[in-house]
């Protein structure tokens, strides 16, 4: 359980990250919203209390790092590791500009705090197993792996096959999560491929799972807390949340996958969502 | 450096070689698919036991977190056969490696119609193509052991991911400790003003020296270059070779489209164009069976080889 001061911080910080989020989509027109709202509490939560980082070092080796899998939803942990000071706020009107550093789907060669490049769904997750295991390798007793796959991304094969691998490796130092957002870009994934029991898939494949609110920053960080003290497996927190959660424009829409945003709708969906929050 | 007298296998040698390059450089790790017992990697796992990683049949995540670790400061060379070290994982080798930036090497076993017994499922001919697709990869096929063995450290010492397509079975031995044996430097192997005949792996290097003896008895000099690395290209000796003789033959133990024939004529298109012409395979999967019927199936001989040439001599 956190203390109030720190909820009270990190649920400031989620409503600036998702404001400037809405922001950066905006300043060029369109991208993926959906997916980028949907895992705030989580990265907010990561970078601004569990993560080992050094936002002037990003290439600190022994750093904690993450692996955005569903890469789509770069947008939003752009706008987390701005605040972070890895890089000028400035650069978040970029998205997607001719020679840009801030590519719609996340790229390591290109964005700083960026752990690993992700776009075709899949390989993130391989590419965390592979880190975490490179950490062991390395020595680096104290550095931990995390992950964000896609619900919809876990319909690829290799998210299965890096479980496995995960598993037989008794990787600890991995901590991965499930966006759970029942929607993918065609629409909901019960309607195109069902992701039952998520929880359990896990489970046989050797890891330590939770299923949590993934907006509800408690649930988040007890979770977390209880994966790193639970020794000789992988963890998956699969987090429930709402595609688009505090785009309200997109709440419940099918299609929020990839949204256009223009001016009009920005500041009405801002308005709205501090306004929800009750004030910024 | 390995003794390569030591050993009678090109997968001995290789996994001798990257043990030998492990035991000076603690970033290098092996990961396979699987196929340990095949490669012979168990020798790496014995040396180096927490360094080495059985993925499991799971080639494309192999791949991928092999981009991982790199990103973490290791050197995975990763394993397996041919055909599915390139088409398995293509995807995971271009994004979680190639665009990545990171540096993994990847080691191909059983090329083209060397496959044998395992047959058409597992005979690689499209395999150069791909790699070549990468932009980030050096390519190379040794045609002996003590080529492949000077060759391995080289490719980690250049700094960038690679491809190494290699039997496993039976060896050639065709250079000595002392030659000269440089990534991206071809050997030219007889002097010839005639006609070159640029080829790649053993089996097409030893094809083309049989084809040399038997065009020498009709007063023919062949010139053979052994095209041991196909990325980086040695433009300079295929240049060279070209002007002198202005015939050219290329032959390889792959597939036409994408392979090492159109790599030598699309750049002798532009530099040197000369008459020319390619053994390898057409629009053709694999077979099963053994080598000796592999060759004559797909032409892979030294007659097939002898009539091109004078037919190229003609024109």
């Amino acid at each position: 359980m956190l203390d109030a001061s720190t909820l009270q911080m990190l649920k400031k910080e989620a409503l600036d990250a998702r404001i400037k989020t809405i922001e950066c989509i905006s300043s060029f027109g369109s991208g993926h919203i959906g997916g980028s709202m949907s895992i705030m509490e989580t990265l907010v939560y990561l970078y601004y209390v569990e993560m080992r980082i050094r936002p002037e070092e990003p290439d600190w080796e022994e750093r904690d790092r993450l692996v955005l899998s569903k890469g789509h939803a770069g947008p939003a942990l752009y706008a987390v590791l701005a605040k972070k000071g890895f890089f000028p706020l400035e650069w978040l009107g970029t998205l997607n500009k001719g020679g840009t550093k801030l590519p719609s789907h996340v790229d390591m060669t290109k964005t700083p705090g960026v752990d690993f490049t992700a776009g075709s769904l899949g390989q993130g997750i391989s590419a965390a197993v592979g880190i975490a295991l490179a950490q062991r390798i390395r020595g680096f007793k104290d550095s931990w792996t995390y992950a964000i796959v896609g619900d919809g991304e876990s319909q690829e094969g290799e998210v299965w096959e890096a479980a496995e691998v995960a598993g037989a490796q008794k990787l600890d130092n991995l901590i991965a999560f499930t966006d759970l957002n029942k929607q993918q870009l065609d629409g909901y994934t019960d309607d195109i491929i069902p992701m039952y029991h998520l929880k359990e898939r896990y489970e046989t494949f050797g890891f330590d799972a939770y299923e949590v609110d993934g907006h509800d920053f408690n649930q988040v960080a007890d979770a977390i807390a209880s994966a790193k003290s639970v020794k000789g497996k992988p963890h998956m927190i699969i987090l429930n949340t709402v595609k688009s959660f505090g785009y309200i424009p997109g709440e419940g829409v099918k299609g929020n996958h990839s949204m256009s945003i223009n001016e009009e709708t920005r500041k009405s969906a801002i308005d709205a969502l501090v306004d929800r929050e009750g004030g910024r | 450096m390995i003794a390569v007298k030591d050993y009678s296998n090109y997968r001995d040698v290789v996994v001798a070689a990257v043990a030998d390059l492990a035991e000076s450089h603690e970033d290098v790790v092996f990961l396979d698919a699987d196929l340990s017992s095949c490669i012979g990697s168990t020798a790496f796992q014995k040396r180096f036991p927490e360094r080495f990683t059985n993925c499991g049949i799971a080639e494309a995540n192999m791949a991928a977190m092999a981009g991982g670790m790199a990103s973490v400061g290791l050197t995975p060379f990763i394993h397996s056969f041919g055909c599915f070290a390139s088409r398995r994982d293509y995807d995971q080798l271009f994004i979680s490696v190639g665009y990545t930036g990171q540096v993994v090497h990847v080691i191909g076993s059983d090329p083209g119609i060397t496959a044998q017994y395992n047959g058409g499922t597992h005979m690689p001919f499209e395999d150069i193509a791909l790699f070549r697709q990468i932009p980030s990869f050096n390519i190379i096929e040794p045609s002996d052991g003590e080529s492949l063995a000077r060759l391995v450290p080289q490719l980690y010492a250049a700094g960038k991911s690679s491809y190494i397509r290699t039997p496993r079975k039976g060896i050639n031995v065709r250079y000595t400790p002392d030659d000269e044996i440089m990534l991206g430097k071809a050997i030219t192997l007889t002097e010839g003003d005639d006609i070159a005949i640029v080829a790649t792996g053993c089996v097409m290097v030893d094809t083309a020296l049989e084809a040399t003896a038997a065009l020498k008895d009709k007063g023919i000099s062949a010139r053979v270059i052994d095209l041991h690395t196909i990325r980086p290209f040695d433009a300079a000796t295929i240049e060279k070779a070209a002007h002198e003789t202005g015939h050219v033959i290329v032959c390889e133990n792959g597939r036409r489209a994408g392979g090492v024939g159109e790599l030598v004529a699309g750049h002798l298109a532009q530099t040197c164009p000369v008459k020319m012409d390619f053994l390898c395979v057409e629009d053709r999967y694999g077979e099963v069976g053994p080598l000796s019927y592999l060759k004559e199936s797909f032409g892979f001989t030294a007659p097939v080889l002898v009539d091109k040439a004078l037919k190229l001599l003609s024109k």
